[in-house]
């Protein structure tokens, strides 16, 4: 008996419960003063930062996706559409530094329907926290993968010849208005996480809405060439805005119109799916 | 002190539907703080839905439950402050080490930084996983994968602690260990409900054990009671030939004049005998009679019997094995 038990603790790495350590270690667990909203989403945000450490597949979404894309429409249309690709290449990076950022959204919604699937979320609920910071430090860690792509897609560009007139700062900012924005759609999928549960089906339903909504906009062409009811479809859709708003920046200009919508729409994102992802998380 | 006030959880008429399935159909209960409560019932009886009502997870449908003197309706935030919750559905992140774990939950406690390295390696030392604390969770064994959970759950140790199946599928030596956390639990001081499919585990730790099945509180009572139900101990004969269970049974009830439980199995008889050598005399009989004999044994009654006798009805387990046996 004692063979086989000391056999089973070295191959699992399992050791005896003291109980008198057990004793001091449940006695020792008296409740510190409670955190407040930001120290709970940062530990959550430092959770999502972690995930990245120990999974680092999860970032291969967010570099690859963006080289490709860059690389493939690039040299693609390149030649067709502006008579060369390094030439394109001055109009569509900054469609294409949307493109991939907004999609990469979508993982906003993955990572939640996987944490629920696994339990992680019934976990969060039952402690005295505040109760949104688990989804708010969710999304604090994705910011940091927005970022990221966009890195991604800047060196690509940069090394197949992007020369923004508007230089680093101009850049920048487009860049902070990307995360901004991506920030707000996030909370779409954050809604869309709580309510179907499965991450396939956030995979599925990811592919409908982003393909359409990405390319039907001024992302890759000048919409004046399309038929008028796509160009009306286009005018509406946010993405444009933002594609302008960000052209204009790497271009050195303000495009006081365009950042003015994106802002807008932003924190209308925000004021309807914030309270709406809050009411579904505390109802389950 | 009121009488309310020595209750760590009452539930009065506790209802959860979902759609025209009443998973919870009226759970009433009363735990009194500093003991064990076993909810004991077959799988899908409303006993996790049950707790996670009152763990603030699921919003019931109807009654009303107490947690620590609060209300899980409308004083969930302070319910969450007096309990912790571990089981099936509250998990660990698997990606993560056993470490980050801690630090991660002891971080939203407001452990300060090194408070929560130091709580942490303290947890993890005294629940016997020192040595995988930087190996990420998916790669404990179960028994270890149960003990974060359980350690996870503990890193604040408040009044109440809801336990949900804490050894459903674990070997013999973890579940061991788990019942020596529990036991040390209640010794610091704390109420610890608990739900589990097997009655000697309700046996063993629990002071009073509620039985449901399909929502509803079957029987509830301290676990001698719950026996002496059923009987004390029960005799379990195998029969070679099921033609001969009658005259098998009628032999034990005339000649030692014992009760025989009905039993879903054809080819089995139990018979409440407490006492070995009339339950020796019940094997010789039955020898005697030429009734042939696979195996037999003597223990308590299980889950299916105590089950049997309140309601007369099989557990949905029971009923799978029976037909698989036919």
């Amino acid at each position: 008996m004692t063979t086989t038990q000391a056999a089973a603790t070295a191959e699992d790495g399992i050791e005896e419960i003291s109980h008198d350590r057990l004793l001091a270690a449940l006695s020792a667990g008296a409740a510190p003063k409670r955190p407040g909203a930001i120290a709970n989403s940062f530990t959550y945000g430092w959770r999502s930062l972690l995930k990245i450490k120990h999974v680092p597949e999860q970032l291969f979404d967010v570099t690859a996706f963006p080289i490709l894309f860059t690389l493939l429409f690039t040299f693609l249309f390149g030649g067709a559409l502006a008579g060369s690709p390094t030439e394109y290449l001055q109009f569509l990076l900054p469609g294409i530094l949307v493109q991939t950022t907004v999609f990469i959204t979508m993982y906003t919604g993955l990572t939640l329907a996987t944490d629920i699937d696994k339990g992680m979320f019934d976990r969060f609920r039952s402690l005295p926290i505040w109760q949104p910071s688990p989804l708010v430090g969710a999304m604090l860690g994705d910011v940091v993968r927005f970022a990221l792509a966009c890195a991604m897609v800047l060196i690509v560009g940069v090394i197949l010849g992007f020369r923004p007139p508007g230089a680093v700062q101009g850049v920048l900012a487009g860049v902070v208005l990307i995360l901004i924005f991506c920030f707000a759609v996030a909370w779409i999928w954050i809604l869309i996480g709580l309510t179907v549960r499965s991450p396939n089906s956030v995979m599925a339903l990811s592919m409908i809405v982003l393909f359409p909504l990405t390319f039907a906009s001024n992302t890759f062409v000048d919409p004046a060439t399309m038929p008028s009811w796509l160009q009306a479809f286009v005018n509406i859709n946010p993405i444009t805005y933002l594609v302008s708003a960000v052209r204009a920046f790497c271009n050195g200009e303000f495009a006081t119109y365009d950042v003015t919508v994106v802002l807008i729409i932003s924190v209308a994102l925000v004021a309807i799916f914030g309270p709406l992802s809050m009411i579904r998380y505390r109802r389950r | 002190m009121s009488h309310q006030s020595e209750l760590a959880i009452e539930a009065d008429g506790l209802v959860k539907t979902f759609g025209d399935n009443r998973a919870v159909d009226g759970v009433s209960l009363a735990i009194p703080r500093g003991t064990v409560y076993g909810v004991l019932g077959p799988n899908g009886a409303g006993k996790t839905t049950t707790i996670r009502m009152l763990a603030t997870l699921l919003r019931p449908n109807g009654g009303f439950a107490k947690v620590g003197g609060f209300d899980v309706a409308t004083e969930a935030d302070k319910v969450r402050s007096v309990m912790t919750l571990a089981g099936q559905f509250a998990s660990v992140d698997e990606d993560l080490t056993g470490t980050e774990n801690l630090v991660l939950l002891a971080r939203l406690y407001g452990f300060s930084r090194k408070g929560s390295k130091d709580r942490s390696a303290q947890l993890l030392e005294a629940f016997g996983l020192t040595a995988a604390a930087d190996r990420q969770v998916k790669n404990y064994s179960g028994g270890m994968r149960r003990r974060i959970d359980i350690a996870a759950s503990l890193v604040v140790v408040p009044e109440i602690v809801f336990l949900d199946e804490p050894t459903t599928g674990l070997d013999p030596r973890s579940r061991n260990q788990v019942w020596d956390i529990v036991r040390a639990l209640v010794s610091d001081g704390a109420t610890v409900l608990l739900t589990t499919q097997y009655l000697e585990e309700a046996d063993q730790l629990a002071r009073r054990i509620a039985v449901i099945d399909t929502g509803k509180v079957l029987a509830e009572g301290t676990p001698g009671e719950l026996k002496a139900s059923v009987g004390t101990g029960v005799l379990h004969i195998r029969l070679a030939q099921q033609e001969q269970r009658v005259t098998a049974e009628h032999l034990l009830t005339s000649r030692l004049g014992v009760v025989v439980e009905p039993s879903s199995d054809p080819f089995q008889v139990a018979a409440r005998i407490s006492d070995p050598l009339l339950a020796n005399r019940g094997i010789s009989e039955l020898h005697e009679a030429n009734i042939e004999l696979v195996s037999f044994s003597m223990g308590q009654p299980t889950l299916d019997e105590v089950f049997l006798a309140l309601t007369g009805k099989d557990t949905e387990h029971s009923t799978a094995q029976s037909e698989a046996s036919s």
